[in-house]
């Protein structure tokens, strides 16, 4: 702690991804918020790329390989690489796996990229961040309001990994413990890792509306007031896919954290499609 | 609750040399699987697939190419990694989709699923032009491309609406990186 009583800065290089780039801009804002608030600096990977998504590992494991390393190759050398997306997580450790172990990969790398590989960069999401500090003791003494919320933590397939790339303890629970000290309560229900239906949303959405009816209607069942995501691309899938009457809203894990510490924004709230404001208001934590 | 199954697999003219370039470009060995099918009882898809997960790791186990090859299973396939997580033999079983998927286009077997195929195309046509995804240039193209402008409208106007779908991509400066990357 410094004479502020505050920890020591966090200095961190971040990828934010193309969804927290472009759709979901309410997501990396509350990100960069809630960060700034506990004490860490998100440095954005300059001319970063996409991670080649979904599609690239569907079609092509070299292209997926190269999206993804040039992005490893561009982050500096001393610092963890914090990504926001789950998706994009996997592909940058896929990646990392495949230089750690495979002498061919790391001769595309160098003969690509110009230089060797950083053995020692940590690659990982907020979460794994997140689990780390004391971050009740990094908030400061700054007011914190006190969410009256009930949710439904959807986690998705984000802790789902292939063997080789499981972390030595995953992050089951993080919303809620998190959440929970900001005076939510959760609900355990049964979709809370239930995939969202992904890319099947443009080319099969009669197989993706069903299943994100099922999950919408099962967090409201089991008595939440809303379902919170860990991920952009879920979050876009429950809105978009969704065609109950009357869902309950959605939020970014990240928006509720900047909710309680006072640094939300208006207009994120305004960008859902399914208006979380009526729910706000009525729990006092909006105009 | 019954499991699901897939079509019978016949014995057919097997191919161990296609079972050998499966297993190096997944890198994961298929060979382990036990047919428990707790990947196929757990897959949130397979009601839309033809063989069931564990079927299509019997297929490349056995070498049955061409059914490996031609099912719809690899496409419908999202790589959510719910069944490796229950694989007792923790198998990379989307890693054996992936493989499979490149393979069929490599040998240009048709999709079963041009649509989904259609829409990763679109995908990376966005990413070689600007480094990163452009997703209402990819809507509208890959709609263009289908001739089908007009279902999904009116979610395509919600999320306008909602400036949820950016007029111009983000893009990247180094383009040139990007292109070193796709070029064959
Ligand atoms: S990764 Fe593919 S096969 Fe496995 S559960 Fe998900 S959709 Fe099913
Ligand atoms: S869960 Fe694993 S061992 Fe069981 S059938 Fe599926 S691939 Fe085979």
């Amino acid at each position: 702690m410094n004479a502020a009583g505050r920890s020591a800065p966090i200095e961190v290089s971040y990828f934010p991804g193309c969804s927290l780039a472009t759709t979901a801009k309410e997501n990396n804002q509350s990100l960069i918020e809630s960060c700034a608030r506990l004490g860490i600096r998100l440095i954005e990977i300059p001319d970063w790329n996409c991670c080649g998504s979904s599609s690239a590992h569907s079609i092509s494991h070299r292209l997926a390989f190269d999206l993804a390393c040039r992005n490893l190759a561009l982050a500096p050398a001393g610092r963890p690489l914090i990504t926001a997306c789950p998706s994009c997580t996997l592909r940058l450790k896929h990646a990392q796996h495949l230089l750690r172990h495979d002498p061919e990969a790391r001769r595309r790398y160098e003969s690509l990229w110009g230089r060797p590989y950083d053995p020692d960069l940590h690659v990982r999401h907020f979460f794994g961040l997140l689990v780390e500090i004391d971050w009740r003791s990094r908030i400061g003494n700054g007011e914190i309001a006190a969410l009256d919320l009930t949710f439904a933590p959807y986690y998705g397939c984000m802790l789902n990994r292939p063997a080789p790339l499981r972390p030595s303890s995953d992050h089951h629970g993080i919303m809620e413990r998190v959440l929970g000290d900001l005076g939510m309560r959760s609900v355990l229900w049964a979709s809370s890792t239930q995939c969202c239906g992904t890319f099947l949303t443009v080319a099969r959405p009669d197989i993706v509306t069903p299943k994100v009816n099922a999950i919408l209607q099962n967090a409201a069942d089991s008595g939440a007031e809303c379902v919170v995501t860990a991920c952009a691309m879920c979050h876009m899938n429950l809105e978009v896919r969704c065609t109950l009457k009357a869902p309950i809203p959605i939020f970014h894990f990240s928006e509720l954290i900047a909710l309680a510490f006072g640094s939300a924004r208006r207009d994120w709230f305004s960008r859902h499609l399914i208006d979380p404001r009526p729910l706000l208001r009525r729990k006092g934590l909006a105009e | 609750m019954t499991l699901p199954e897939g079509p019978p697999i016949r014995l057919g003219a097997l191919d161990p040399q296609f079972s050998r370039e499966i297993k190096k470009l997944a890198g994961t060995d298929f060979h382990a699987c036990l047919q428990c099918r707790s990947c196929s009882g757990g897959c949130p898809f397979s009601d839309h697939m033809d063989y069931m997960p564990n079927g299509v790791m019997r297929l490349v186990q056995l070498g049955l190419k061409q059914e490996a090859l031609s099912c719809n299973t690899i496409w419908i396939c999202v790589g959510c990694h719910t069944c490796s997580i229950q694989c007792p033999m923790a198998i990379d079983i989307p890693g054996v989709m992936d493989a499979l998927r490149e393979k069929a286009l490599a040998e240009n077997i048709e999709a079963i699923e041009p649509d989904i195929l259609a829409f990763h195309r679109e995908v990376l046509h966005s990413i070689a032009r600007y480094g990163r995804t452009h997703k209402l240039e990819i809507m509208l193209r890959y709609k263009l491309k289908k001739r089908d402008l007009f279902s999904d409208l009116d979610v395509g106007l919600r999320m306008l609406a909602k400036r949820k779908l950016d007029l111009s991509p983000s893009r990247i400066t180094d383009l040139e990186a990007i292109e070193k990357v796709f070029r064959p």
